[in-house]
């Protein structure tokens, strides 16, 4: 019987079962930011207690860091006291940290793949429950909290229920103007925000094969918002080609070693899953949000879901988000006024998406009154876009051109959403008060369809704006 | 590590109103901004609690009668969306000691182990019929019983599941794991020889 990616690599780095029946489970490589990891430094203090194996975490900062300010000390005390502290304990400890002076800091899923740290048949770990974007790569990459950083740091390790899998398939082409995003959107659509717990999910099918690695990644990062803790699709040549050369990949004579040792890890053919689901790429359209959580989307030419539309568990959960949200049942989403444009996040804020924006951006201006702003994903990334002239078009557009960071994917920065603002978003997350303002309300959707909505001041779609077709 | 052994926890409850509570909602984003978990307490579930000049609004955790309640009741897929163990630890801090719902979400519920806050699944009608119970008398003490997986409130009990594993850890002391992992080193290390990409570094 064929085994998965997923039951390979946890048998690879399963240490030993513990006595309560879970697996302890090696962590290979460790990701920390400055936000979840003080208090875990603060805890290994108290046990007096080492970092194991130094050389195996990389941090750095993105969730609290402004992206308009780059100058220490920062005007907000308290986010410069917990940059200080990450630095403090990653130079006490020995990890290396890609600090703000590097020209390699951004979102810590995005610098990961980025500096090819983030290796397929690896485990991953990180105290934030995007870590599922390196996924993409053919890893098992797990969200964790604050104390199981503390337990990777003193031990490597976690404890772990092993999930079932499920595999998710999609097959054919996408229509123009529909992403990544739209396919990830989708699949919560369907499966529910908690359909995936005790699963890891794996993607696969004709669509994901044909995926860039940065697709891929966009789609992972989202599979916490359907309630899967992981997420991952089989490594193949596009994942070797985009890892070759990068600062933290094998190095040319190690490569077709490594590109063999990858390649054995993908699932096999005949593989046993623990449940299988197949969707059609062609019946995908553009998907936004109409709720307070990412399975509340429809396709933009949709209306809005009323509750007797919805099945009867749905319905309280509908009701609170028209409140929050101040839409109506069964109207249109297109023409929503918008007052926000954010581009940016650990979903949608790499070179690609950028390009993609900007290829139909060229020439056009944000409406009067939208505020847009763009937050490249890594300092990385934010060189190649503007060695590439794309941060000029994003400026001559009207957007903020920001540096690097999570920024107002969660608002714990200045970039916050005022009073109820309405935002079109490229992030991951519409929960309430998610974007920095109790009453602000989020919709999300791919890059093009937040740059359709900038320049047009509502909801629209991006193929009519842009004259896809 | 010497940790409690879990086994009864009795107290006040109460319910907070519905389903794919995410940790955003439990704990503000703009309250992580801390080194220690210390105080969080006071900020679960704030901005559900209080409006943007900190007047309080209507909820269950601002009324007088379920003051003091350590057992929090909600819906379906609590704990949904970010990692952030502050969603526990805010809880935890605020005099919770165990989390009663129809579902949870993973990484949430395994945070709260880790703290020692038993997180039990119920069937929906159950913690519907609990929460008026206690609506009528709020000041009626829960009884959480850990080894037979059952909630009781006077003479009434409700069935409560619990993964083996939690319910084992819970019962031995071990619900926080690092003495477990710490005793595993050599296994370990001998794992971590023989994986490339580790010893490349």
């Amino acid at each position: 019987m064929g085994k998965t990616l997923f039951d390979k690599v946890w048998a690879a780095h399963t240490v030993r079962v513990l006595p309560n029946g879970m697996t302890q489970l090696l962590i290979g490589t460790h990701l920390i930011h400055e936000v979840t990891s003080p208090q875990a430094f603060g805890m290994l203090r108290d046990l007096k207690l080492p970092v194991l194996y130094p050389q195996r975490t990389f941090a750095t900062v993105d969730h609290i860091v402004p992206t308009d300010e780059r100058e220490e000390p920062f005007s907000d005390s308290l986010a410069d006291a917990m940059i200080k502290e990450l630095r403090r304990n990653c130079a006490g400890a020995g990890i290396k940290f890609f600090d703000l002076a590097s020209g390699k800091q951004g979102i810590v899923h995005i610098v990961g793949p980025e500096q090819g740290i983030t290796q397929p048949g690896t485990t991953i770990a990180c105290g934030d429950s995007h870590t599922s974007t390196h996924g993409a790569f053919g890893a098992i990459a797990f969200g964790i909290g604050t104390s199981q950083v503390r337990d990777v740091l003193a031990t490597q390790t976690m404890a772990l229920q092993k999930p079932k899998v499920r595999r998710i398939e999609v097959n054919g082409r996408l229509a123009p103007g529909v992403y990544a995003k739209d396919v990830i959107l989708h699949i919560i659509r369907k499966l529910g925000v908690n359909g995936g717990l005790g699963y890891a999910y794996e993607y696969a099918g004709s669509t994901f094969d044909r995926f860039t690695q940065e697709e891929r990644m966009t789609v992972c990062n989202m599979s916490i918002e359907g309630g899967a803790r992981v997420g991952y699709v089989n490594p193949d040549q596009t994942t070797f080609d985009y890892l070759r050369g990068r600062p933290y990949a094998p190095s040319q004579a190690d490569y077709d070693a490594a590109v063999t040792r990858w390649k054995s890890f993908a699932s096999d053919p005949d593989a046993k899953y623990d449940d299988i689901v197949i969707y059609d790429a062609a019946e995908i359209g553009p998907t936004v949000t109409w709720g307070i959580n990412p399975g509340q989307a429809i396709f933009i030419d949709e209306t809005i879901p009323t509750p007797e539309e919805l099945p009867e568990k749905d319905r309280s959960t509908a009701e609170e988000a028209y409140a929050h949200m101040k839409l109506r049942p069964g109207q249109p989403i297109k023409g929503t006024k918008v007052d926000v444009a954010f581009l940016g996040s650990c979903t949608n804020a790499r070179i690609s998406d950028l390009q993609e924006v900007a290829k139909y951006l060229q020439g056009k201006r944000i409406k009067t009154g939208v505020k847009g702003i763009v937050v490249p994903g890594s300092q990385g990334v934010a060189a190649i876009a503007e060695s590439m002239g794309l941060a000029d078009i994003f400026r001559l557009a009207g957007f903020e051109w920001r540096g690097a960071g999570c920024s107002m994917c969660l608002g714990m920065n200045p970039d916050k959403l005022i009073g109820d603002q309405l935002c079109a978003s490229s992030s991951n997350r519409n929960f309430k008060g998610r974007q920095g303002s109790p009453t602000g309300r989020t919709v999300l959707m791919s890059p093009l369809m937040v740059a359709a909505a900038a320049v047009t001041g509502e909801i629209s779609d991006a193929r009519e704006v842009f004259g896809l077709s | 590590m010497s940790l409690a052994k879990i086994s009864q926890i009795a107290g006040r409850g109460v319910s907070v109103p519905g389903d794919d509570v995410d940790t955003d909602r439990v704990i503000p984003a703009r309250y992580m901004k801390c080194v220690t978990f210390d105080g969080l307490g006071e900020y679960a579930f704030y901005d559900e609690r209080f409006g943007p000049n900190g007047q309080p609004k209507p909820h269950p955790l601002n009324e007088p009668k379920y003051a003091g309640a350590t057992i929090l009741l909600a819906g379906r897929n609590f704990g949904c969306g970010s990692s952030r163990e502050h969603a526990p630890q805010a809880l935890y801090r605020h005099g919770f000691r165990a989390v009663l719902a129809e579902s949870f979400a993973e990484i949430f519920f395994g945070n709260s182990i880790t703290l020692g806050m038993p997180c039990l699944v119920m069937e929906g009608r159950d913690i519907r019929a609990l929460a008026a119970l206690l609506a009528e008398a709020p000041q009626t003490e829960l009884n959480i019983d850990i080894p037979n997986s059952q909630v009781s409130i006077a003479d009434v009990s409700f069935p409560a599941k619990l993964p083996d594993h939690a319910k084992e850890a819970l019962l031995d002391g071990k619900w926080d794991a690092i003495a477990d992992l710490l005793e595993g080193l050599d296994a370990v290390k001998s794992t971590a020889a023989r994986l490339p990409y580790i010893q490349a570094a």
